[in-house]
């Protein structure tokens, strides 16, 4: 404030006078902001670098290594089985979420009596919280009780219960669906807001050159919804690869780590084991995923959005 | 003949159906398992869809009197409610100044906003833990206030920047030119027309908070001193004992409160929803 009551004195009348005081001011609003941030998310983060260097334990003598962790994670084979399950993982449910979310925003633009009541009712799983729903998929999934398993014997699909979390390509499909269960949301809900925002004439002339449903949906709706598609993928991406209680409450991990994800393989073994060095290694695999995406999501935003 | 805008209707019905199920079914099937007897639960010759044994209340009964049950529900309520409100302080700050305000460095301090918005909670649960016990704030519900608002803080800037965008900078200029300090002007002019805006993130801020796991699972370990999710998750879950009817139960209290809330404020909760996706 001294510095802009200076200023203005000095140089009455020129357009800069507006600006000093703004600028005093909006670091004054946002010094709260950037200080929590940087206390809590960037601190922690170049913290989380520094120990992945390291061989840190919960206690003792802390040496630095440099990428010894890293390179050593790559040769071991639980990592290496980690590492692939992640990239699965994050790929089939997006993939699924994309299609799926699709569908089902189509279904969602449709004028109908009630259809608040049906908007409503699809978006409950991303309003439940992750874990609680998960408890609820894992009772679903039991090995002796599991209603899945009734219903798919009393349909006359299977002839005896199926253990959906002990075995490992059950797991792994077990896991995928009850992500795209609490993801799916997020992804009708943003392409629906993506669909109606399009021009309704677009549709209209294209019906008028003769252009059918699907020749529509080809060359009006997809292309105008790739800005949208693209952050929402992008976005899945980051939360897909770095999910936590989905596995964490349902597998585990297991089994044999056929269901294991960096998250779930960084906690075990930073808490159960304190091998902090390794652990932050682990998860620190999933920062170029983050940077890429986080890098792409950036310029999408700036093209969309004008400073 | 059915004309072509009822075929239309009963389709859109018909589609609409599998997504609706697929949705609701787990809900369901809490509200079902917290209401039978054990009896009935574990008997594999019963239809699971029926409740043959009559409503018990039994399961609800044990979590309330003979579990921390109620103490996580207040400790979740505690910290849901403390962390959104000075998150949205904060946020309202923030957005102000990178909506309102000219200055240098405001292009890179949005960026910087968005990108701490996309860092993921996994990646930063380990080394917070270290910095919880270091600063003796592991295993206290402070843990949870000082770290929660890392990732609602970022995400209600970037909707109230968005938001404060869209009102008419006029009506906040004359109530410059008139006297008042920026504080002022944005307390009493532009903090009224914003109020949707700040709902809308306060509750989403809420959601956030009550949802959260993996932080409240690393730094809390005394039972008393768990949020609804991990003690539901990590204290019910004991010994060979059947608890699938008060886990169950537990499950579905704890996401009562953020479940009408959505309802209460749906077009809210929308907003939301699509804040990233549709701007511009």
């Amino acid at each position: 404030m001294i510095t802009a009551g200076r200023f203005a004195k000095r140089a009455p009348g020129w357009s800069g006078v507006r600006i000093r005081p703004d600028a005093v001011a909006a670091w004054c609003f946002l010094l709260p902001t950037l200080l929590l941030l940087l206390l809590v998310a960037v601190y922690p983060l170049l913290y989380s670098f520094f120990l992945s260097m390291t061989n840190a334990q919960v206690s003792g003598p802390v040496l630095f290594i440099g990428l010894q962790n890293f390179v050593r994670l790559l040769h071991t084979a639980i990592f290496t089985l980690t590492l692939s399950n992640t990239l699965w993982y994050t790929l089939g449910a997006v993939t699924i979420k994309l299609v799926l979310g699709l569908a089902l925003a189509l279904v969602l633009s449709q004028q109908v009596p009630g259809m608040r009541w049906i908007r409503g009712a699809v978006l409950i799983p991303w309003v439940v919280p992750t874990s609680m729903a998960m408890l609820a998929w894992t009772w679903m999934f039991d090995s002796t009780y599991s209603v899945v398993n009734w219903v798919l014997m009393h349909l006359r699909v299977v002839s005896e219960p199926i253990a959906w979390l002990g075995t490992p390509r059950l797991a792994r499909f077990a896991v995928t669906l009850v992500n795209v269960w609490s993801g799916l949301p997020f992804f009708g809900i943003n392409f629906l807001a993506g669909l109606v925002s399009i021009p309704q004439e677009l549709y209209e002339a294209a019906t008028v050159d003769g252009a059918g449903p699907f020749v529509r949906f080809r060359q009006v709706t997809l292309p105008l919804l790739r800005p949208v598609l693209a952050t929402v993928v992008l976005f899945s991406v980051v939360m897909t690869s770095s999910d936590f209680a989905t596995i964490f409450i349902l597998t585990k991990g297991g089994p044999q780590n056929m269901t294991q994800i960096l998250s779930t393989l960084a906690f075990k073994l930073g808490l159960a084991t304190g091998d902090l060095g390794n652990a932050a290694a682990i998860s620190l695999y999933l920062f170029p995923v983050l940077a890429v995406s986080t890098y792409a999501q950036v310029r999408l935003m700036r093209r969309v959005w004008q400073w | 003949m059915v004309s072509s805008a009822r075929r239309r209707v009963l389709v859109t019905y018909l589609t609409a159906t599998p997504f609706v199920i697929f949705a609701l079914f787990p809900l369901v099937w809490m509200l079902m398992t917290s209401l039978k007897t054990n009896i009935e639960l574990y008997d594999l010759a019963q239809n699971p869809f029926l409740v043959r044994a009559g409503v018990t209340w039994e399961h609800y009964r044990f979590l309330f009197t003979q579990t921390a049950f109620p103490l996580w529900l207040r400790n979740s309520a505690v910290v849901a409610t403390t962390t959104s409100i000075l998150s949205v302080v904060l946020a309202v700050l923030a957005a102000y100044a990178l909506a309102r305000l000219r200055f240098p460095l405001a292009e890179a301090v949005t960026t910087f906003v968005f990108i701490v918005y996309l860092v993921p909670t996994t990646l930063l649960f380990l080394p917070l833990a270290r910095l919880m016990a270091l600063f003796h704030l592991s295993n206290t519900l402070w843990s949870l206030i000082v770290a929660y608002p890392a990732f609602m803080v970022p995400f209600a800037t970037w909707m109230l920047t968005a938001y404060f965008t869209t009102i008419p900078r006029d009506v906040e200029e004359s109530a410059l030119v008139d006297g008042c300090t920026r504080l002022s002007a944005l307390r009493h002019v532009v903090l009224p027309l914003a109020r949707p805006g700040i709902i809308t993130a306060a509750l989403f801020g809420f959601t956030l908070a009550w949802s959260e796991f993996i932080y409240a699972l690393t730094f809390i370990s005394t039972t008393e001193l768990k949020t609804v999710t991990t003690g539901v998750v990590v204290d019910l879950i004991r010994g060979d004992f059947f608890y699938w009817g008060s886990l169950m139960g537990g499950a579905l209290v704890a996401s009562l409160p953020v479940v009408l809330l959505f309802a209460l404020f749906f077009d809210q909760y929308v907003a939301g929803l699509t804040a990233g996706a549709v701007r511009g």
